[in-house]
């Protein structure tokens, strides 16, 4: 098979899927059946797409213009092949998991939810894989569209107004900065396409260069930088495999691979670090790791912690590409990966508990390590990774960072990362603490019988294993990543 | 023989399938009659189109009276793209039509309302296919007239209402155009419009000139609803049977549309071109007032149907934005988006006329619900919905991004980012729709509902694949559009 077939076969099997899945809603197993097998066919595919390319192949498929200017193309660049890597293999762990909270909270409506499901993966894959601003863009509304419904799920009153506010902020930024910012990208540089180096460097001025990346940060909503970063937690009324979707899989992590690729491949590294008007994009992303942390550290509810945490996380990928050298590059990537494996952990096992005992505020989990004990060690995997403490993925990302910043000499990101790691520490290990070193309280006594249905388990423990087997074996996503950095 | 005769297949056909109509009795040997006549519409339009591509505009003298005396058919690529869309439509309504027109026109009025419906489009295809500047008035009361009967013949009392005041302000309009007419034939002493842009030379900065262009202006934007002169639209397409709506949603203003072109661009090009009187100014201001102001109203309907007429409203300042642009990327998105408009429209019109069949009623809180119930129609309803606010792999999206490339070939800023945040109310008001459709429960009207037949179902879904499909393969759309913008700015320099 040609690159370009394996490519083309990458986005038609979960949107194939999609179909197939409506086709057999007659039967529960069998609907589910498909989504596993695409979920492992759609794996084997990046693989084999993954072996090409570290072999130095070229994998891209033609492009079709769609009006002069604008073409739907795919390539296969380091960062994009990293991202659809991460994006496919969690679908199939989000599957089982899927499977086991739907089934074991007995939620309605489950043929859609399958459905968007396979959608958003395949919109993932194609802005994985987009050789243009215009084909990602394509992709990454209809991302948007697609998990909408989902975080709907519910139908009640909390869920459509969640639903609404997703929608407005993603769409709305989308539609009034992301678009004219690629536009004009398109009126000044007469080309959308993803360059080493990038497409704007010496076309313009630096304060239009400013302020299209102004436009561009903010105008993807995606990755959540304050103030645009509400949508997020607004969406938590979505059922815990769609939380862990959006949170880990596809649509926060597609929101800062946006950002990344638009400063790697748009503006470029070096011309953005030379003309130095990028310094303010450090004061916004740390500001909101450091603020989104303060506000986790206030949540009582489980997952609004875990929110929290996403955005002070996700910033932590725009501060590392603002630092603008090569090895934060590469520590952007890597904590792209890193806290995807981490955060799916911490959903899940958020997600398992629920589905145990219906437990949703911190303070009640006193003691829940002793009777569920392995979701509340890999919820300490996730959380250890998390702040960044070997051995766990989360510790890469970080590295990376910190020598950046130190080796250019930019002192606000090295005190911005390791405060928010203190702050890290104080709002995640308290509920590894009380978990397992406090007695049961009522409400554990009341409701935890024991761990949550078998497939659920299975699922958060294989993520936990990921996080450490991505600290322990780095090669392939560290090579990916120093590709991408240019070296 | 018939190739070179097809410009007066093109209005003859109708015209003649009218009068047949109206000489049957039974509604359905008239819906038979109606179906053949609009089918062979696309092709004689088709050909033409395809004659106009190879070997240029074709002049057809009717009657074989020579112009500029003679009535002279003349078609050029702008108004050869137009009939294309105008009998496409008119084509694709027809299967529709006939469930539809069985449960809401009482069974002894039916074969007139498709003589009507065939009077009406045979007006609309002569306004766009005739060279001849009082011929065009002559059409447009066949069309106008034939519309307020369509809208007369709606189930609600309110059609009445709405199709008189229609009338009253599509008589103004007429009125207008003729006066402004009047007064180009008296500095020109012609009514062939190509004859009357060559005579204009000289005397286009004249009073009676400028006073002509001012006429035809107001006279046209009334017929073709812009901001503010398109109050008698909304109560219009609320209370008309759903076929009208559909049809004329999707046909009478873009023929309008088209008037304002043909006289800015070709007739009056030297004097537009001169800029003596701010009309390219104005009108943006009133598209711009348009894109905001229409789209906000529609937010607050309550009537499915009114607030899908806002929405046009909004909808036709887009296209005459990009006519007030006059610049190459402006005036294709302008043009382009007259098809594009056309069919999105048409397709949520026609999920709408489905739901008015099943459950009588489009009232928003009738609606609650019924996507349970309609699966298939109110998908089609939600993508269509999801052009008008632009998403990419729409049509919607084409129209954006060349409006947005004209704007910024000006180098206004503050333009592009006033387009992209008026599509950003049609969120407001679409989002609103899907919510009660999908996410309210199902309210005691929607409870009956199910699918439409096949009959209406395909033809619904037939617009919404074109308005997919016409948002990746662009070549035919934004293609012709871009050759009917050159073609029109030659005449404007």
């Amino acid at each position: 098979m040609t690159g370009e077939q394996l490519i083309i076969l990458a986005l038609l099997i979960p949107a194939c899927g999609s179909v197939v899945i409506w086709a057999t809603a007659w039967n529960a197993n069998v609907r589910e059946g498909v989504t596993l097998l695409s979920a492992a066919a759609l794996l084997l595919v990046v693989l084999e797409i993954l072996e090409r390319f570290m072999g130095g192949g070229e994998v891209a498929t033609r492009s079709f213009s769609v009006v002069p200017g604008l073409d739907l193309a795919f390539d296969v660049e380091p960062l994009g092949m990293l991202f659809a890597c991460v994006a496919s293999g969690l679908w199939i762990v989000n599957s089982i998991y899927s499977i086991g909270y739907m089934r074991g909270n007995r939620e309605p409506r489950q043929t859609p939810f399958y459905i968007c499901f396979a959608i958003a993966i395949a919109s993932t894959i194609a802005i994985a894989f987009a050789a243009n601003l215009f084909t990602l863009f394509l992709f990454y509304e209809i991302l948007t569209l697609s998990t909408y419904p989902l975080v709907t799920h519910k139908g009640d009153d909390n869920a459509k107004a969640g639903g609404r506010t997703y929608l407005l902020i993603l769409l709305g930024t989308s539609m009034l900065l992301l678009l004219p910012a690629i536009i004009a990208t398109f009126v000044i540089a007469g080309t959308l396409d993803f360059v080493p180096g990038g497409i704007l460097a010496n076309n313009t001025s630096s304060t239009i260069i400013g302020v299209l990346l102004a436009m561009y940060v903010f105008g993807i909503g995606k990755a959540a930088l304050m103030p645009l970063h509400w949508w997020l937690p607004a969406a938590m009324v979505a059922p815990t495999p769609v939380s862990a979707l959006l949170h880990a899989v596809a649509v926060v992590k597609a929101g800062v691979f946006t950002v990344l690729k638009v400063i790697v491949y748009i503006f470029g590294v070096e011309a953005l670090s030379s003309q130095g008007n990028a310094s303010w994009l450090v004061w916004v992303a740390g500001f909101t790791v450091i603020t989104a942390s303060l506000v986790a550290l206030r949540q009582d509810n489980l997952k609004r912690r875990l929110a929290y945490s996403t955005v002070s996380q996700l910033s932590y990928v725009v501060l590392a590409a603002a630092i603008l050298t090569p090895i934060s590059i590469v520590g952007a990537a890597m904590h792209i990966a890193a806290h995807a494996v981490s955060k799916i952990t911490l959903f899940f096992a958020a997600g398992s508990i629920y589905t145990a005992s219906h437990l949703t505020e911190i303070s009640q989990l006193d003691g829940i390590g002793r009777r569920m004990p392995w979701t509340m060690a890999a919820f300490t995997v996730g959380a250890l990774s998390m702040i960044g403490v070997p051995p766990t993925a989360g510790f890469l990302g970080k590295w990376f960072m910190l020598t950046g910043a130190m080796d250019t000499g930019q002192w606000l990101p090295v005190v911005i990362i390791v405060s928010s790691t203190l702050l890290n520490a104080a709002y995640f290990l308290p509920i590894v603490v009380q978990a397992f070193f406090k007695a049961p309280g009522d409400d554990v006594k009341k409701h935890v019988k024991g761990e949550a249905p078998f497939p659920i388990v299975l699922a958060v423990t294989a993520t936990a294993i990921g996080t450490i087997a991505l600290f322990l074996y780095p090669d392939v996503p560290l090579a990916l990543s120093k590709m991408l950095a240019g070296n | 023989m018939i190739s070179a005769n097809l410009p007066a297949l093109q209005v003859v056909l109708p015209l003649l399938g009218a009068v047949v109509c109206a000489f049957l009795q039974r509604g359905v040997y008239a819906w038979g009659v109606a179906l053949i006549v609009t089918a062979t519409m696309p092709f004689v339009a088709a050909g033409l189109l395809i004659q106009v591509m190879d070997g240029g505009p074709i002049s057809y003298a009717l009657g074989g009276w020579a112009p500029p005396v003679g009535i002279e058919y003349r078609v050029d690529v702008v108004n050869a793209f137009l009939l294309l869309l105008v009998s496409l439509i008119g084509a694709i309504i027809m299967p529709y039509a006939k469930a539809s027109v069985e449960k809401e026109i009482p069974a002894d009025r039916q074969a007139w309302f498709y003589a009507i419906y065939l009077l009406c489009l045979c007006g609309l295809l002569g306004m766009a296919i005739t060279g001849d500047a009082f011929n065009v008035f002559v059409f447009m009361e066949v069309s106008s007239l034939a519309a307020y009967a369509l809208i007369a013949m709606g189930r609600d009392r309110r059609a009445l209402l709405a199709a008189y005041q229609y009338l009253i302000m599509g008589t103004i309009g007429a009125t207008f155009y003729v006066i402004g007419v009047g007064l180009l034939y008296s500095m020109t002493g012609t009514l062939n419009m190509a004859d009357m842009a060559s005579r204009l030379g000289g005397i286009e900065s004249s009073r009676a000139v400028l006073a002509a262009m001012a006429f035809l202006t107001v006279g046209i934007s009334l017929k073709l609803a812009l901001f503010p002169l398109h109050v008698w639209l909304p109560n219009a397409y609320a209370y008309a049977p759903s076929i009208a709506t559909v049809f004329l949603a999707a046909t009478a203003t873009k023929v309008a549309v088209y008037l304002l072109l043909r006289y800015f661009f070709t007739v009056l090009g030297t004097v537009f071109a001169q800029q003596s009187l701010p009309i390219a100014e104005i009108v943006m201001l009133l598209s711009l007032a348009a894109m905001f102001g229409a789209s906000i109203v529609a937010v607050f309907q309550e009537n499915v149907k009114r607030m899908l007429a806002y929405s046009s409203v909004a909808q036709i300042g887009y296209i005459t934005l990009g006519i007030a642009l006059v610049n190459q990327s402006g005036l294709t998105g302008g043009i382009v988006h007259l098809f594009n408009h056309a069919l999105m429209k048409g397709a949520l019109f026609m999920a709408i006329g489905a739901v008015f069949y099943q459950i009588g009623s489009v009232r928003l809180a009738d609606l609650a619900g019924i996507g349970k119930r309609m699966p298939i129609t109110m998908g089609a309803f939600a993508l269509a919905g999801l052009s008008i606010i632009g998403v990419p792999g729409t049509v919607g999206f084409i129209s954006k991004w060349y409006l947005v490339l004209g704007a910024l070939e000006h180098g206004w800023w503050w333009l592009a980012f006033l387009i992209v945040a008026s599509s950003l109310i049609s969120v407001v008001y679409i989002g609103r729709l899907v919510e009660v459709i999908w996410f309210k429960p199902v309210s005691a009207a929607a409870k009956r509902a199910k699918e439409p037949p096949l009959s209406m179902l395909l033809p619904t879904l037939l617009l919404v694949a074109a308005t997919l499909y016409f948002g990746f393969d662009t070549s035919a759309t934004a293609g012709i559009a871009a050759m009917a913008a050159d073609w029109l700015l030659v005449g404007a320099r």
